[in-house]
């Protein structure tokens, strides 16, 4: 096992390796610099100039490179061009937004999706199953920023039960500490504060888990289906065990392989998600922000992004994979 | 027992949850709560920074102007300058000294006295920049105004206009420049030279601009400690949470805010912006859209409309294609476009349609330009004159931006193209993202022959708009006119203002006959406040001051 975590962590090298070094050249190679970004209307050529030389972007691509490198072997990730922050400020602002709307998301699409798609399965041709999947295609191809906006429009505008934006009402005055505001506000026992922060959370959480929901409904339906026509479900039941034995025991368990490695994808997808989420709930995550930073060229941010989501993308599959022993004894990971 | 791992894992989070709880200290005072005298402001994006020597970009400029004063400002709800923190000012018989009599009794938000000497600080601080400090995005609006430094370290940078600061007394100061020069006294109202008092300057390292040289930082003093004389104290920048906090200066000379509390908060979608708004969760914003316009307004809210202090134009490219060096090619194209059916179908009410490149409350506004009335069979016959029947030119529009000039440019763009190929031209459609695709492709290079572009003005002089477009030759527009260039460096030294006006018509008059371009509109911006909030002034610099709004009782 310790092997095997050691030696999927070194794939991890070649990957960012690989990944810093294509996105580092197709970064340089789109029209318009940060330089372009920063002096908008009022860029004169010789201002582009003097702030391109300041960034050191006129200088030969590899050695820029080399700064570049250089600096992530110190794990500095550089400073933001546009805001000016250190990137890994910036990231320690906005990362915890954005997991605590993916893990809203997560919850909603892993407490309802799962017992649906059971229910569904278990009701086969009845009217729950046909509801679940046909409500799950809905959910698929609806795409997030509509049901975003409809959620919104609804909720906030319309009937005013939930707040329409932002992470916290900042009137409230919260204290910071770890930036999670659920957790700051427990932490600081400003439950007021952890409670709005959840509050917040409802509308963006609903409208990302949308798409997860729907294909761990599938998922869920599919492999339940497929659990319940095996020999040892009927040995199972044969033998006299209870019906909530052999459905826990027997099949959700063997049911739920499948379940956990889609859900390991669907991170990937959350994040691309959460972009859209947080733009139309101004939602202050990660996603709107390098969505802005792509506008404004701020290659240090990009870079650092891409850094981190790699990382953080191998490391849930690495959870997922480790979870397989969990949920599956004969599964052992070497 | 297996099936308890997950109980234990939950109980063992609960613990640690608890043992947390006691390790962080609520830092809140406890006095948040009515809501009658906080203000929560929707804006499009973060300021910047809050030094306003550093910014360019207006959200940071709408935070330092409640923060910070300076020594001339605009009148409220207008372009005209009035005093500020000096009462009077006057230029010695040179036109090139100029005494400013400060206001007394004015105090910094840290308790120091606002003096002739901390107005000598703050200029000097501008003028001795070295480093990084002199990179042009870092004092952009310096390097704008006054040109250059005591020491230049880059040798394209000019001769500085600023020369130096003589405090005469307690309240005299004399400010000298080593030119006559347009900009001033007007430009000063710009929040760049807003006054620091110079002990937090000192405090918190204001002119270290840090790092090397790719990676500039600016010193905690721009990012924490922002120490003005306005009439409203920086509280708190939640940068995670996108919004910042001032609070009431209850020793501020003047008139006192009304509000205990502005809270500036970021929603960067239009859309979203406007449903925030609806649903409470803030009580005004700013860049409304023009479509959003009638509607707020007929729902109760309060629709402000700024006086259009801006021009949109569409560029033309002499460069890219040498049959547009033609004169009269670029006429026909004056003709061919149909501008009052757009101004009248696609901007806001108020809109104008814009007969020169500056709008007509600048003084230098002539009545007398030559103008370029919609005619297709005129535009059709100078085309065939100058030979260029068969033109295809390549017409560039931004996609995904709104500027307060131009509010929606893909339909701007659908109707002038169609215009366009009434007179059969053929236009070959470029739409490039904003930033930075688009400004880059249309200010560099001469692959663009058509492109929109607009400027909302920074103060009330007619150099600022012409002189920014025009007075040097520009990847923009890809013309070489001296006598053009000449005649705008006559008009920037000209020291007595009517006699400047006089110049600046006729440059106008010059640069419609010219025609680089053609001006389409001017069109006022939107700013929009809750049903209950008033005392707020729409400003045409956007330079509303929140001390006087106040929730209706």
């Amino acid at each position: 096992m310790f092997r095997f975590i050691v030696r999927r962590l070194l794939q991890l090298i070649p990957t960012l390796l690989g990944l810093s070094i294509l996105l580092f050249i197709w970064l340089r190679r789109l029209p318009g610099g940060p330089e372009t970004a920063i002096l908008g209307e009022r860029g004169t050529p010789e201002s582009r100039a003097a702030i391109r030389r300041n960034l050191g972007l006129d200088e030969p691509i590899l050695i820029q490179y080399g700064r570049f490198m250089k600096r992530m072997l110190r794990l500095d990730l550089g400073v933001s061009t546009s805001t000016r922050r250190e990137v890994t400020t910036e990231f320690l602002q906005r990362f915890p937004g954005t997991v605590e709307l993916t893990v809203t998301a997560l919850i909603i699409a892993i407490g309802v999706g799962i017992p649906l798609g059971y229910l569904a399965a278990r009701k086969r041709g009845r009217f729950l199953d046909h509801a679940s999947v046909g409500g799950s295609l809905i959910g698929i191809c609806i795409p997030v920023f509509f049901l975003a906006y409809v959620l919104k429009a609804i909720f906030a505008e319309n009937l005013n039960w939930f707040p329409s934006s932002g992470r916290q009402d900042p009137t409230i005055g919260a204290t910071r500490v770890t930036n999670f505001f659920v957790l700051d506000g427990l932490l600081t026992r400003e439950w007021d504060a952890a409670f709005d922060a959840i509050w917040h959370l409802v509308l963006p959480g609903i409208a990302l888990a949308s798409i997860p929901l729907a294909i761990i409904v599938r998922i869920t339906r599919a492999s339940v289906l497929e659990v319940l026509g095996e020999d040892y479900v009927r040995t199972a039941e044969s033998k006299g065990l209870t019906e909530a034995v052999v459905r826990r025991r027997h099949v959700l368990r063997n049911a739920l392989l499948p379940v956990a490695t889609s859900i390991g994808l669907l991170a990937g997808s959350l994040l691309s998600g959460a972009v859209l989420t947080e733009t139309v709930f101004a939602f202050n995550g990660i996603g709107a922000f390098v969505a802005e930073s792509i506008s404004n060229r701020d290659y240090p941010v990009l870079m650092g992004f891409i850094m981190i989501i790699a990382l953080v993308y191998v490391l849930v599959n690495l959870l997922v994979d480790l979870s397989y022993s969990f949920i599956d004894p004969r599964v052992r990971v070497r | 027992m297996r099936a308890s791992r997950p109980k234990v894992a939950i109980a063992a989070v609960a613990v640690a949850a608890l043992a947390a709880a006691g390790c962080a200290e609520s830092g809140r005072d406890g006095s948040s709560g009515n809501n009658k005298d906080t203000l929560v402001f929707g804006v499009a994006g973060d300021p910047k920074v809050l030094d306003p020597t550093f910014a360019s970009d207006g959200e940071s400029f709408r935070v330092s102007r409640q923060i910070f004063e300076t020594l001339v400002r605009a009148e409220e709800g207008g372009t005209k300058i009035v005093p500020g923190l000096a009462e009077s000012w006057e230029p010695d018989a040179a036109g090139t000294t100029w005494t400013f009599k400060l206001r007394s009794g004015v105090k910094f938000h840290d308790g120091e006295a606002f003096n002739a000497e901390s107005v000598c600080v703050n200029f000097n601080r501008w003028y001795n920049s070295t480093g990084l400090m002199q990179s042009p995005d870092v004092t952009p609006y310096w390097q704008d105004i006054m040109g250059g430094f005591a020491k230049n370290e880059d040798p394209e940078l000019g001769e500085s206009l600023f020369k130096s600061c003589t405090a005469k007394d307690e309240l005299t100061v004399d400010l000298a420049f080593n030119r006559v020069s347009s900009k001033v006294p007007s430009a000063l109202l710009l929040p760049a030279f807003s006054m620091h008092s110079p002990k937090a300057l000192e405090q918190y390292d204001a002119s270290t601009v840090a790092g090397t040289a790719t990676d500039i930082k600016y010193p905690s003093y721009a990012m924490e400690h922002p120490t003005g004389t306005g009439p409203f104290k920086f509280k708190t920048w939640d940068i995670s949470n996108k919004s910042l906090t001032i609070e009431r200066n209850d020793d501020y000379w003047g008139d006192k805010a009304k509000l205990k509390t502005l809270i500036f908060k970021t929603i960067s979608d239009e859309n979203a912006r406007k449903q925030a708004l609806r649903s409470g969760d803030i009580q005004g914003y700013d860049l409304v859209g023009p479509a959003d316009v009638e509607p707020l307004a007929a729902e109760g809210f309060n629709v402000l409309t700024r006086p259009a202090f801006n021009v949109l134009y569409l560029a033309i490219n002499q460069k890219g294609n040498p049959k547009l060096a033609d004169v009269r090619v670029r006429q026909a194209i004056a003709h061919a476009l149909n501008r009052p059916a757009l101004v009248d179908s696609k901007l806001p009410p108020g809109a104008k349609v814009a007969t020169q490149f500056i709008p007509d409350t600048v003084e230098g506004w002539s009545d007398s330009v030559p103008t370029y009335e919609y005619d297709v069979d005129k535009a059709k016959k100078l085309l065939a004159e100058a030979g260029a029947s068969d033109l295809t030119l390549r017409f560039h529009y931004p996609t995904e931006v709104t500027r307060p000039y131009m509010p929606s440019p893909k339909d701007l763009f659908e109707l002038l193209s169609a215009d366009l190929q009434a007179v059969g031209i053929k236009v070959e459609a470029i739409p490039l993202k904003w930033s930075p695709d688009y400004l880059n492709a249309t200010t560099s290079g001469s692959e663009h022959d058509l492109h929109f572009l607009g400027w909302t003005g920074d103060y009330g002089d007619a150099y600022n708009f012409i002189g920014t477009f025009f007075d040097r030759p520009k990847d923009e527009w890809g013309y070489n006119n001296k006598e053009l260039f000449d005649l705008f460096a006559k008009a920037d030294t000209t020291p007595d203002m009517a006699e400047r006006a006089e110049i600046y018509k006729e440059l106008n008059k010059k640069i419609m006959e010219f025609l680089p371009g053609v001006p389409i509109s001017h069109s006022p911006p939107a700013i929009v406040l809750g049903k209950d909030v008033i005392g707020v002034t729409a400003s045409p610099l956007t330079d509303e001051r929140f001390f006087t709004a106040e929730f209706k009782s």
